[in-house]
């Protein structure tokens, strides 16, 4: 298995490693005339007004939250779901339980408009 | 195997480096990406563990959602960009002393510990790891109360930060 | 095993000889000639986009009653070269201000976040990359690289736009990965394993016959994850410009596209193995190379849906994808999903058409509640949306009697 996972780390260099020698062949290649001009950030012709940094608004905070806490839980369930033909009845409905509870925060977050996008 | 070994260093000192770059970047968004690194790093060390379940589950969870959730985080600061000055104040000298102590004291325990130097050679389970562990997640025999009890505090997080959220957005809105 | 019937390995069993004729040990031999295949495939994939957008351009093309590109090469075939050759030798110009190593780094993590996932895509009976078993998992976690990407390049670029677009992005993203998760949950349940290969090889019957509804959220999800139409948000361009891509010129702006174009041809491969059963067919066992064209001709007619759907929608606004995912596909995740488990368990001794009976049965209650809803919700809405215009009507009609009678 470890010798699967080695062609796994050799196929994710090459992945990476690609796009990355393609884009310095490609810098190498290409013509280089910067000017000032040219490196103006775009924002319809003027100069950036401001920092660009801005403050985001809390909801985006609040969607990546519910997005982790329902991703840990099917993350539990999948060696559950792997595990199937092993579990009783009863292990079953434990596990539904737990989408169960889990289901109640999406509800709760849904009445308290964490979905509302404005 | 040599191989596990040169991965496991080379692995082990991107992670450390990784690591003390997190908290001794003067930016935060940079203190985050370093923070990646260290949790990538990491999933290649749970496979070298040969728990791959565990190095996919920290890719996903780390790296997919709470480095997300902590980018997010910090653009919710006004300074996500800027120098937040020195990074150490005046009790960094014991602070590093207490932490050297510490470092020290487990490092005395684990070599201490017979695991340590006798590692089960080839420990007598289902080769299955993931069919063990989930059919120990629903056993009350194993984890099933950890497994409910880990809902319930889910389900305290989201109620938690949805409460916290909301108050935050009726105090200023802007995208 | 001769050449017609499994190309792929018997070439390869030719190369393990003649390397072990080097005199090297067989097993390393044949370590090492996977190694290099598995360093080579990445480039089979990127040479492939040329393909992907020469058919992507004359597919969007048709369906807007235009002939696409025909001008280089017999129907158009090497207008993809071109175009390549032609980004090769652009600038690459650097904005001010930016953040140097994420901004260079975000087309690289764009594309070699789509590109890992083909290692685990089980091509034919005997050819796939490997088969962990945490095939279906590993697909997700490599995608949050590409995710990363889109983060990297949209606060790098120093540009409002992009980094507003970057963030919707990214929240979109986020949320269609749990519909996306839970309905992958579902062919992971019923082959009781989450190695592509298994999956496949679980699939004499396709799951998309006992699992509708996982599939059709899939389907949909990946399209979101790929940010096309009608999720393309990103390019909203009379909203952010070109999206978190903006500050991007030459190749590193190319790269994105090569990641867009593969990922959708990647999440066809996908939902193929998960719900299509992969490279299964009439003599697919014996003959492989069979197997092969089973599984592209298959994945073509996914890609070609998801190539129409974009050709033929409009855009979602940022809270309808919002409240789409959240109120609609992840509660509708989560039934189905827990409604298979309980079939799959209490009719566990019934025959396969039995359960799969039963699945299919399920599904339609589900759909059918959901619909049910969906139109009483619609319609409540649809009698506020007329008392509002009837008021309107009113209100302007009053206001055009007093300019009269002024």
């Amino acid at each position: 298995m470890t010798i699967s996972w080695l062609y796994i780390g050799i196929f994710l260099v090459v992945s990476l490693g690609l796009p990355a020698v393609a884009i310095i062949l490609a810098g190498i290649l290409a013509p280089k005339k910067p000017s000032p001009e040219k490196s103006i950030i775009y924002e319809c012709g003027v100069d950036t007004h401001g920092e660009t940094w801005v403050q985001f608004k809390a909801q985006y905070y609040l969607i990546g939250l519910v997005f982790l806490i329902f991703d840990i839980e099917t993350v539990f369930l999948y060696p559950w779901a792997v595990a199937f033909d092993r579990l009783g009845l009863f292990a079953v409905l434990e596990g539904l339980l737990f989408i169960g509870i889990l289901t109640g925060g999406l509800v709760y977050a849904w009445k308290k408009g964490a979905f509302e996008w404005a | 195997m040599i191989l596990d070994q040169v991965i496991f260093l080379i692995t082990a000192v991107v992670v450390l480096t990784a690591a003390i770059l997190v908290v001794s970047v003067p930016k935060m968004i940079h203190a985050a990406l370093w923070l990646i690194l260290a949790l990538a790093g990491i999933a290649v060390l749970f496979v070298l563990l040969q728990a791959p379940f565990f190095a996919v589950v920290q890719v996903i969870v780390y790296i997919g959602a709470i480095a997300v959730l902590v980018i997010f985080a910090v653009m919710l600061t006004r300074k996500a960009m800027q120098d937040d000055g020195p990074q150490l104040n005046r009790y960094s000298v014991l602070a590093a002393a207490v932490s050297l102590m510490l470092f020290a004291v487990l490092t005395g325990m684990l070599l201490s510990w017979d695991g340590a130097n006798n590692l089960p050679v080839n420990p007598a389970v289902n080769p299955d790891t993931i069919v063990n562990l989930g059919e120990s997640l629903t056993n009350p025999q194993g984890f099933l109360l950890p497994f409910e009890v880990a809902s319930i505090l889910l389900l305290a997080a989201l109620v938690g930060a949805i409460y916290i959220g909301r108050e935050h957005r009726a105090g200023k809105e802007e995208e | 095993m001769n050449f017609l019937s499994d190309p792929v390995t018997f070439i390869g069993n030719w190369l393990t000889g003649l390397v072990a004729s080097l005199g090297m040990p067989k097993e390393t031999a044949a370590a090492w000639v996977t190694g290099v295949a598995v360093g080579i495939l990445p480039l089979l994939a990127m040479l492939w986009v040329l393909v992907l957008i020469w058919y992507e351009r004359k597919v969007i093309g048709r369906l807007q009653d235009r002939p696409g590109p025909n001008r280089v090469g017999p129907f158009g075939l090497i207008q993809p070269v071109a175009d390549m050759l032609k980004i090769f030798l652009k600038e690459h110009i650097l904005p001010a201000g930016v953040d140097r190593i994420p901004y260079n780094l975000a087309p690289i993590l764009a594309v070699g976040g789509v590109l890992g996932m083909w290692i685990v895509v089980p091509f034919s009976a005997t050819v796939h990359g490997v088969d962990i078993n945490v095939g279906a998992l590993y697909i997700i976690a490599v995608g949050a690289i590409g995710t990363l990407g889109i983060i990297f390049a949209g606060y790098s670029s120093n540009n409002k736009y992009a980094l507003l677009a970057a963030f919707r992005v990214v929240a979109q993203l986020i949320s269609y990965e749990i519909p996306m998760v839970l309905a992958l949950l579902v062919p992971v349940l019923l082959a009781r394993s989450m190695g592509m290969n298994t999956i496949v090889q679980a699939q004499p019957v396709w799951f998309i016959l006992a699992a509708p509804l996982a599939a059709l959220l899939f389907f949909i999800s990946s399209i979101a994850e790929v940010g096309r139409s009608p999720f393309d948000l990103a390019e909203a361009e009379s909203e952010i410009v070109a999206g978190f891509n903006t500050e991007y010129s030459g190749l590193k702006f190319g790269m994105f596209y090569v990641g867009e174009f593969l990922h959708a041809f990647t999440n066809s491969l996908i939902f193929t193995a998960l719900f299509l059963g992969g490279w299964q067919g009439p003599g697919a066992e014996q003959f492989p190379i069979l197997g092969f064209i089973y599984f592209f001709l298959k994945t073509v007619v996914v890609h070609f849906l998801g190539i129409a759907i974009r050709g033929s929608m409009p855009r979602f606004r940022i809270d309808q994808v919002m409240q789409l995912n959240w109120k609609l596909f992840t509660p509708i995740a989560l039934a189905a999903f827990s409604a298979a488990a309980l079939v799959e368990k209490l009719a566990a001794n019934l025959g396969d058409a039995a359960r799969i009976g039963i699945h299919i049965l399920v599904n339609a209650v589900i759909l059918g509640v959901v619909l049910l809803i969906g139109s009483r919700v619609f319609k409540a809405r649809g009698i506020r949306l007329d008392a509002l215009a009837e008021r309107n009507r009113a209100a302007v009609k009053l206001s055009m009697e007093k300019s009269h009678d002024s």
